[in-house]
C-alpha cells in the first residue's frame, strides 16, 4: 500500500500552500481595508490622546510595514495567540474554546439530520426512478435548497415556539451534556441540516442510479438474490463511496450555516459571535474564526480525499 | 408468391408491400439542410419544460414588480414613472390621523399582507423588496461568471505552471463558503448597495473559473482546435472564438443556478444587519426587525404575517431562479456540474 501513503503525503504536501493562502486571503481582507483597530478604539473611545493612540499602534506593531504585521500576527497564530478581543481585552483564543463546543454539538445534529433523511430518501428516488416517488422526492430537494436557511428557522419558530409552545424560543441555559439538550437542538438542527440533507439526497439519487446500471446488478439479480439484498448490500455500499466526496462541501455548508441559524436561535455558538464581532468590527475575532472555518474546511477536504481513496480501490494514486 | 420475371424467378417479393409502404415523400431536401443550432436546439427543449417556464413567469412578475412598485429616478430624472405599490414603502402610516392603522396591524383588504413593526405597508415593502437582492443576484452573476470565464479559459489553455498558481488560489477561496467572505468584506467596507455587489463578487468567480478550466482542458484536444492553431489562428482568438464557446454550456448552467444563492446570501446579510441600512425595505433587513419581535414575544397575538410574507417572496424567487437553472441544465444536456450551493446559507 505504498501508492496509498504516497497519495495521502502528497495530498498533506498540497495543503500546505492552501492553508498558506487562506491566512493571506484572511489578514488581506481585515488589512487591506481603510483604519486599523486602533482607529475603531479611538472611535469607541474618542477621548483619547494622540500619544496613547501612537504607543497602542507601536504596541500591536501597526505602524510596521504590511508583511512584517503580516508575519508577527501568522507567527502568533501558529502558536494559538490570536490577540485580544478589542473591546474587552480577553484573548480571543479563549473565546473561541468557549464558543465552539455549541457550534460542534449544532453541526454534528444538523449532518445525522441531513444524513438520516437524505440516504433513505436518495435510495428510494432511485429505486423508484421517474416515477411518482422520484418526483416527490425531487421537489422536496428543491424545496430544502431554494428555502433561505434564515426564514426557515423563523418559520420554526413561530410555529414550533409560539404557535405549538413545543420549544422555548431562545434555548435555555443548560450545559451541552444535559440529555435534555437534544431537545433544544432540535429546531436549530432541523433548519442548519434541510440544505445539506436537499443536495445529499440528490447525489444519493443519482449515485445510486448510476451503480443500479451496472452489470453486477444484473449478475446479482440473475443469481436469484432478492431486490431487497441487492440494493441494501451491493448497490447502496457501491454508491455511499461517492457521497463522502460531498462530506467537505456539507462541513462548508454547515459552517456558513451556523453564521445565520445561530443567530436566528441566539444559539450561543461561534457563528453567532462571528456576527457580533463582525457588528463590533472586532478585527481579531473575525480573523480568527475566518481562519478557523477555513482550515477546518481544508481539513475536512484532505480526509474526505483520504477516506475516498482508502474506500475505493479503484483510484489510482498517482 | 413469386413474380416471373424472364427466366429468373424472384421469390418472397410481394410487388404490393412496395406501393403499400409508407411513402418517402415527406423527405424533402429542405428538412435534411436545414440543422437546427445546438443553441437552437436546447432553446426549444428549454421553451417546453413546463417547470422552468413557470419559474421563468413567476421572475419575470417579481422583477417587474420590484421596477414598477415606485417611480425611480437618477439623478433627478424620472425614468420610471409608474407605480404599482399602494402605499410608499417608506411612510409611517399610523403617523396619519385618518389612517387606522397601527403597528403590526392584521392583513385587511386594504393592507393585503398587513403592517409592520413601524407600521408600514407591508405588501409595497415586499413588492419593491426584490429591487436590491435581484438586481444585485443578476449583477454579481454577469460579473463573476465573466471574470471566471477569462480566468479559467487561461488556466486552462495554457496549463503548465501558469494553470499550477491560478488553480492554487482557486482553491484557496474554496476554502471558504461564499457568505463567510462576504460578510468579512461588507463588515470592512460598510453597508450599501455596491458594496454588497463587490463582497459577492470579488471571490464569486472562483467556481466558475474551475468550471470553465475543466472543460477547456477537454476542449483543447479537439482536432478542430490543432487546425485553428496550424492555420496560423492567435492564442487570444483560439480560446475566445473557438474553444470557450463550445466549452460554455456547464458554465451557464452554473450562473442560473448561482443567481439564487446571490440573492440568499444578500438576503443572509440584510437579515444579519449586514446588508442594506436598517429600515430600507429588502426582503432580508425586513425580516430582521421582525425577529426581534418574535424572540421577545410580542405580546397578544403574532404578528406572523411580518415573518411569512417578506420571507415567502425569496422563498419564491430563489426557488423559480432554481426551477430555470434545472430547465437549463436539461436543455442543454450539460453534464452534472455540481448542482450545490457555495455556502450560500
Amino acid at each position: 500500500m505504498s501508492g496509498l501513503r504516497r497519495f495521502v503525503l502528497k495530498r498533506l504536501l498540497l495543503t500546505i500552500p492552501i492553508l498558506w493562502g487562506v491566512s493571506v486571503i484572511t489578514f488581506g481582507l481585515v488589512y487591506l481595508t481603510p483604519g486599523d483597530p486602533i482607529d475603531i478604539m479611538v472611535g469607541l473611545d474618542p477621548d483619547m490622546s494622540p500619544t496613547r493612540e501612537a504607543t497602542l499602534r507601536a504596541k500591536h506593531g501597526f505602524d510596521e510595514p504590511v508583511w512584517k504585521q503580516y508575519w508577527l500576527w501568522i507567527s502568533d497564530a501558529a502558536t494559538g495567540d490570536f490577540g485580544e478581543v478589542i473591546q474587552t481585552g480577553r484573548p480571543v483564543s479563549d473565546l473561541i474554546i468557549d464558543r465552539l463546543p455549541p457550534t460542534i454539538a449544532l453541526g454534528l445534529f444538523g449532518w445525522v439530520f441531513g444524513l438520516v433523511i437524505a440516504i433513505p430518501t436518495g435510495i428510494y428516488a432511485a429505486v423508484k426512478k421517474d416515477q411518482l416517488g422520484d418526483t416527490v422526492s425531487r421537489f422536496i430537494a428543491l424545496f430544502g435548497i431554494s428555502v433561505p436557511n434564515f426564514w426557515l428557522g423563523l418559520m420554526l419558530i413561530l410555529v414550533g415556539a409560539l404557535q405549538l409552545g413545543w420549544w422555548p424560543v431562545l434555548p435555555p441555559r443548560v450545559p451541552l451534556t444535559d440529555p435534555e439538550m437534544l431537545w433544544y437542538l432540535v429546531l436549530p438542527g432541523l433548519t442548519i441540516g434541510s440544505a445539506s440533507a436537499a443536495t445529499l439526497m440528490r447525489i444519493m439519487r443519482s449515485s445510486m442510479a448510476e451503480e443500479m446500471n451496472k452489470d453486477y446488478v444484473t449478475a446479482a439479480r440473475a443469481k436469484g438474490l432478492p431486490e431487497r439484498t441487492v440494493i441494501l448490500k451491493h448497490v447502496l455500499r457501491n454508491s455511499l463511496i461517492s457521497v463522502t466526496t460531498v462530506a467537505a462541501f456539507l462541513t462548508a455548508n454547515i459552517l456558513a450555516g451556523s453564521v445565520v441559524v445561530e443567530t436566528v436561535f441566539s444559539w450561543p455558538g461561534l457563528g453567532r459571535e462571528f456576527i457580533q464581532a463582525a457588528t463590533a468590527r472586532e478585527v481579531n475575532v473575525i480573523m480568527a474564526i475566518t481562519l478557523f472555518i477555513g482550515a477546518a474546511i481544508i481539513i475536512m477536504n484532505l480526509v474526505a480525499d483520504i477516506v475516498y481513496a482508502v474506500l475505493d480501490p479503484r483510484i489510482r494514486y498517482d | 408468391m413469386a413474380t416471373e420475371r424472364g427466366r429468373i424467378q424472384i421469390s418472397g417479393f410481394d410487388p404490393d408491400r412496395v406501393t403499400e409502404r409508407e411513402s418517402l415523400s415527406d423527405w424533402s431536401d429542405d428538412s435534411s439542410t436545414e440543422t437546427m443550432s445546438r443553441w437552437k436546439r436546447a432553446g426549444v427543449r428549454f421553451v417546453h419544460n413546463y417547470s422552468a417556464m413557470f419559474g421563468v413567469l413567476i421572475v419575470v412578475l417579481m422583477s417587474l414588480a420590484a421596477i414598477f412598485a415606485r417611480p425611480i429616478s437618477i439623478e433627478g430624472f424620472t425614468v420610471q414613472p409608474f407605480s404599482l405599490a399602494p402605499y410608499d414603502p417608506e411612510t409611517i402610516l399610523y403617523l396619519d390621523p385618518s389612517s387606522d392603522v397601527g403597528i403590526y396591524s392584521a392583513p385587511t383588504p386594504d393592507h393585503p399582507m398587513g403592517t409592520d413593526q413601524n407600521g408600514r405597508d407591508l405588501f409595497s415593502r415586499v413588492l419593491i423588496g426584490g429591487r436590491y437582492s435581484i438586481s444585485i443576484g443578476f449583477i454579481v452573476v454577469g460579473l463573476t461568471a465573466s471574470f471566471g470565464m477569462v480566468y479559467g479559459a487561461i488556466a486552462g489553455y495554457y496549463g503548465g505552471w501558469v494553470d499550477e498558481i491560478l488553480m492554487r488560489i482557486v482553491d484557496t477561496i474554496f476554502a471558504f463558503p461564499g457568505l463567510v467572505l462576504a460578510l468579512v468584506i461588507v463588515t470592512m467596507l460598510g453597508k450599501g448597495y455596491w458594496e454588497l455587489i463587490l463582497a459577492f463578487s470579488l471571490f464569486g468567480w472562483a467556481g466558475y473559473a474551475r468550471i470553465i478550466r475543466g472543460e477547456i482542458l477537454q476542449v483543447k484536444q479537439q482536432e478542430y482546435v490543432t487546425a485553428a492553431k496550424a492555420l496560423g489562428a492567435g492564442d487570444f482568438s483560439v480560446i475566445f472564438r473557438h474553444i470557450v464557446p463550445n466549452a460554455m454550456a456547464p458554465l451557464i448552467v452554473q450562473a442560473s443556478l448561482s443567481i439564487g444563492t446571490v440573492v440568499i446570501g444578500v438576503a443572509a446579510l440584510g437579515f444579519l444587519g449586514l446588508g442594506m441600512p436598517p429600515g430600507t425595505a429588502e426582503w432580508g433587513t425586513m425580516l430582521d426587525s421582525t425577529r426581534q419581535t418574535l424572540i421577545q414575544g410580542p405580546g397578544g397575538s403574532i404578528p406572523w404575517w411580518a415573518t411569512v410574507y417578506p420571507g415567502g417572496a425569496i422563498f419564491l424567487f430563489v426557488m423559480s431562479m432554481n426551477m430555470i437553472g434545472d430547465g437549463v441544465n436539461d436543455a442543454l444536456d450539460a453534464q452534472e456540474v455540481g448542482n450545490v450551493r457555495q455556502g450560500g446559507g
